[in-house]
């Protein structure tokens, strides 16, 4: 199924674009999943996450934890700093 | 009334004021954030998303205004470029009573930190340019709310 997946912050800057559409493989089915499959994608996704930990994701406009299942549209990005 | 707003434009503190004004409310509670020159900043940069980071905002106006029952609430934050000495963020909340006005213009600051798709990117007059982390403190502060 493709996705579309957009980045911020300091995740746009290492991955490049602001946004892809994506097919990752059947196994690919939660956020954890696609973040450790776009890490091992690529340089770029390794320099991205490679440290899951510091990643936060949001699914058709929800914010999700890792284990969450994955839907069209995805965001993925740090923790939030504003105020 | 609820306002809510994510702009590029810079925040006209007075014209905000009048227009929450308008409804003559007994107390009304203020914070207004801005950016700080420390360590030679020169600019700093806020990168949002372009639903999600109003959306976040209106969902946390609307728990403020349920929770404390505020008779209106004005909540604003830049993004994009800015500044030292310029306002990053807005938070008028109105109540009969200064209790109500107080508690819920604290809790919009704190949760705005940690629950809003908002994020810093600071570049100084060296050349240097960083994203800044959370603050441990943050979570702490906004947690107290749960």
């Amino acid at each position: 199924m493709a996705l579309t997946v957009s980045y911020f912050a300091w995740v746009r800057e290492r991955m490049g674009v602001s946004e892809e559409v994506i097919e990752p493989p059947a196994g690919v089915t939660t956020m954890a999943d696609l973040v450790g499959w776009l890490a091992a994608r690529d340089a770029r996704g390794a320099l991205a996450f490679a440290e899951p930990a510091r990643i936060r994701g949001a699914i058709d406009g929800v914010m999700a934890a890792p284990d969450a299942a994955l839907g069209r549209e995805i965001a993925l990005f740090p923790p939030v700093t504003g105020g | 009334m609820i306002h809510v707003a994510v702009q590029t434009d810079a925040i006209d503190v007075a014209a905000e004021i009048d227009r929450h004004d308008a409804g003559g409310h007994g107390a009304s509670a203020s914070f207004i954030g801005r950016v700080r020159g420390e360590d030679g900043l020169t600019e700093l940069f806020l990168d949002h998303h372009p639903v999600l980071t109003e959306a976040g905002l209106a969902g946390l106006a609307h728990t403020a205004a349920d929770r404390w029952g505020l008779a209106a609430l004005t909540l604003i934050h830049r993004v994009g470029a800015m500044t030292p000495g310029e306002t990053i963020v807005l938070v008028l909340a109105s109540s009969p009573h200064r209790a109500e006005a107080l508690a819920a213009c604290e809790y919009l600051i704190d949760r705005l930190k940690t629950d809003v798709m908002l994020w810093k990117r600071e570049t100084f007059a060296d050349g240097r340019v960083r994203w800044v982390e959370p603050r441990e403190g943050d979570q702490g502060r906004a947690e107290r709310w749960d």
